[in-house]
């Protein structure tokens, strides 16, 4: 694409989102219940946010770069480019936050047939099925090959039995893509990718309490429940390769994310511990140690910035997206430690008068990031990965 | 910003790293050092001059390339990465630079062609104590006379032409001038230095006071801070790859997980600091107004990271590390000379909290 098509589309797409981006859609959350998960249970909490989110599934534009066949925005990594900047530019909302959009739409384009793309990937543009994520059980977190969870074949559908932990938003969720049994002679070679109907017979849920409270995180289980043949995503006891090139997505969109508390960490120091004379933190070891963290939180965005750079002109990126998320959740760890620790005793509410919102914010934060160094693969393991893969370091015999 | 090389950089950056292994090895370094030259390589210095690097940052019409701060950046990082000992930061880099942000017509057209032919060698006096602290100089300057004591000037010893840093400017001294002492330190990262007293010596101040002092201080970080990313760079490399045929317990002891975790930790802060490093070259070169911030966030990166991995460098290599013979305590020595230059990561971790407004 020329670079005078380039820039038409860039004027084309400030005055399209000009006219169809709400006002209200123009600002940053200010609570969670304002974030758009979709799915058949969605509720929404400002009626613009599905104004906004149908004007841009309509032009596909809930997933830029997927193929328009399914329903996506079939823009090019430099057209994709171009709508993030005019997104970022009048600062707007994304209208669709989703486990589908970020981890099962992109192996389902790569490893789907025709079909399954064809059934389930307009229903995930459009914010109209909403997914969870069945991968870890109790004896299978780290070592997720070891997940049992039975899946046999019975001539006409399948047949799974067994239990999935930590299945975030299950509860809420439509469908769950699912790692499953298929063979227990072996081990990585035995699991298989499949999709399962949450209203399926036989499908219950259980909400898990977090340290940091309530939380949207569930115990799901599955009993003789029977899932049709055309599900299984790939081929049987393959699904170990499509359940690795997921979690990337997955890391990748997670060490992405933020705080969830809006203010900065500088403002509560600055509100709960003061100024010296000369304008200085007056506690001379904690600024030091805000800057330091400021200075990492600059080298991730410029990495990130970096790296997509480097993407975009061919090179391959995707060994180390195990790199940010190692690095993504400790930043956002030690933002959370930070601000505790500069809140004070203003960080120790949990509920009723005498705190603000914000405030509560910042304890409710805290506790929920210390998930950032376990969820998606923890940073131990996370760093196995690079050792090897990106390193090269082999196995103890 | 951009972080994609353009043609012409790759292609400078491909001949900075062959011309350092072949012609500038550590084993040439090593043998500086064994001959006590205490940082002296001019034959070195003279070839690095003909491929043209001294005038890396010096216009055409001063006889450089005119090729800008990623450029020069480059070709320090290849030379950081084989120790190379040579007048390439503090001329090529903070000598250029100062006379052509600093220099009146007459100073540039005296100086420049010089620097980009390799003819003379700068150096930039700051210190007056044992710590960085340009802020508060006691250098006194009256009747175009300047006086007073500079600590450890990084290439003092072998200078031409001295550029010091008052409270209130950047001057001109030559270093053969009257009333200039120099007294040439050994050192411990076999660099060499000097501490240097002046006493009335005659002196020609640059235009930009306090201004350029602080430019001309970002540019001598941000340019260090590309060195120390090339010297971890290799260090690291270094250690991985001993890492994969060192055994012991009968396996490779990069099988072992606790070795693991920290080496990929420190490919992670690599990768880190080296967009901190490429952003504040190019923030140079877009003479954007940030490049303050973009300094002190590069130097003290740097000076953290590659603290961590020349430690590493001679942790994990055992006993062999401690030894003369193996290169470790080169890369380390040399780092903790390099952390400290300019600024170590405390002072400008404080300063850029200042920057920020906290
Ligand atoms: C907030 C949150 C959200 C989540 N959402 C989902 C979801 O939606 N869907 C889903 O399927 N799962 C989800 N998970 C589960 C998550 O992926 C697992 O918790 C994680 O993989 C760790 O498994 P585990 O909890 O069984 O810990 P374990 O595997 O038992 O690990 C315990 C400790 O041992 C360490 N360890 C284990 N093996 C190694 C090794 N080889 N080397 C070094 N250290 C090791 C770990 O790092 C950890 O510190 C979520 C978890 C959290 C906390």
């Amino acid at each position: 694409m020329t670079d005078v098509q380039l820039e038409q589309f860039r004027k084309d797409t400030r005055a399209w989102l000009e006219e169809n981006c709400p006002a209200s859609m123009r600002s940053t959350f200010t609570s969670e219940d304002e974030i758009v998960w979709g799915g058949k249970k969605a509720k929404f909490a400002n009626p613009d946010s599905k104004l906004w989110l149908d004007r841009m599934a309509e032009r596909g534009w809930t997933a830029p770069t997927w193929p328009k066949e399914y329903g996506g925005g079939g823009l090019s990594k430099e057209e994709n480019l171009i709508l993030q900047s005019e997104l970022k530019r009048i600062n707007a909302r994304q209208p669709l936050y989703s486990f589908g959009l970020w981890m099962l739409g992109p192996v389902l384009l790569e490893y789907a047939n025709e079909d399954q793309k064809k059934r389930h990937l307009p229903p995930v543009i459009r914010g109209e099925i909403r997914w969870c994520q069945g991968y870890s059980e109790p004896g299978a977190g780290s070592d997720l090959a070891g997940l049992q969870t039975k899946c046999e074949d019975k001539g006409d559908h399948w047949l799974i039995n067994g239990q999935k932990i930590w299945t975030s938003y299950a509860n809420y969720a439509d469908w769950c893509f699912c790692l499953v049994r298929t063979d227990t002679s072996v081990k990585h070679e035995g699991i298989s990718f499949i999709l399962i109907d949450m209203t399926s017979p036989g499908v219950e849920t259980r909400p898990i309490k977090l340290i940091s409270g309530a939380s949207p995180f569930c115990e799901t289980f599955f009993t003789d429940v029977k899932v049709p043949k055309e599900n299984m995503v790939g081929r049987l006891n393959g699904g170990w390769e499509i359940a690795k090139r997921l979690l990337q997505y997955e890391r990748s969109n997670i060490s992405g994310f933020g705080s969830g508390a809006r203010t900065d960490v500088v403002d509560i120091a600055k509100q709960n511990v003061g100024l010296d004379e000369d304008g200085r933190l007056d506690d001379r070891d904690l600024r030091a140690r805000i800057a330091e963290h400021k200075m990492f939180e600059r080298a991730y965005a410029l990495t990130a910035q970096r790296a997509a750079e480097e993407a975009k002109a061919g090179g391959n990126v995707s060994h180390i997206t195990s790199m940010f998320k190692v690095a993504g959740a400790t930043l956002n760890i030690e933002r959370c430690e930070l601000m505790v620790e500069a809140a004070g005793s203003r960080a120790f509410g949990w509920a009723g008068e005498g705190y603000s919102p914000d405030e509560l914010a910042v304890t409710r934060g805290w506790l929920r990031s210390k998930g950032n160094s376990i969820e998606g693969g923890t940073t131990e393991v996370n760093l196995n990965v690079v050792a090897k893969r990106v390193l090269g370091l082999r196995d103890t015999q | 910003m951009t972080f994609t090389l353009s043609e012409e950089q790759t292609l400078l950056k491909d001949s900075a790293r062959d011309f350092c292994r072949e012609q500038a090895p550590v084993t040439r370094f090593r043998k500086m050092r064994d001959d006590k030259k205490n940082g002296r390589d001019p034959e070195l210095w003279a070839e690095m001059a003909a491929m043209g690097w001294a005038g890396i940052l010096v216009p055409e019409d001063f006889g450089g390339a005119g090729l800008g701060y990623v450029g020069l950046g480059l070709v320090l990082e290849q030379a950081g990465r084989t120790l190379v000992a040579s007048p390439l930061h503090s001329t090529a880099l903070v000598g250029a630079s100062a006379l052509l942000l600093g220099g009146s017509d007459a100073q540039k057209q005296e100086w420049l062609p010089k620097i980009a032919a390799g003819e003379i060698t700068v150096a930039l006096a700051v210190d007056e104590s044992a710590h960085h602290a340009p802020a508060k100089s006691k250098l006194k300057v009256a009747g175009g006379k300047i006086s007073g004591a500079k600590k450890f000037v990084a290439d003092g010893h072998i200078a031409d032409l001295l550029l010091v840093v008052g409270g209130d400017g950047l001057y001109l001294v030559k270093a053969d001038a009257p009333g200039v002492t120099k007294r040439e330190l050994i050192t411990v990262d076999s660099r060499g230095a000097a501490d240097i007293d002046f006493d009335n010596a005659p002196t020609e101040k640059l235009n930009g006071g306090a201004k350029l002092v602080e430019q001309v201080l970002d540019r001598a970080a941000i340019g260090l801070a590309a060195e120390m990313l090339g010297q971890a760079q290799e260090a690291f490399e270094i250690t991985n790859e001993y890492l994969k045929t060192r055994k012991q317990f009968g396996q490779y002891i990069g099988s072992f997980q606790a070795l693991q975790h920290r080496a990929a930790k420190m490919f992670t802060e690599i990768e880190l600091t080296r967009s901190c490093i490429l952003a504040a070259l190019d923030a140079l070169d877009r003479n954007a107004d940030d490049v303050s911030e973009y300094a002190s966030l590069a130097k003290a990166r740097a000076s953290d990271m590659l603290h961590v991995v020349s430690n590493e460098f001679v942790q994990m290599h055992g006993g062999i590390g401690m030894t003369d013979a193996h290169d470790a305590g080169l890369y380390m020595k040399r780092a903790r000379v390099a952390e400290a230059l300019y600024g170590g990561a405390t002072y400008h971790r404080d300063r850029y909290a200042t920057l920020l407004g906290f």
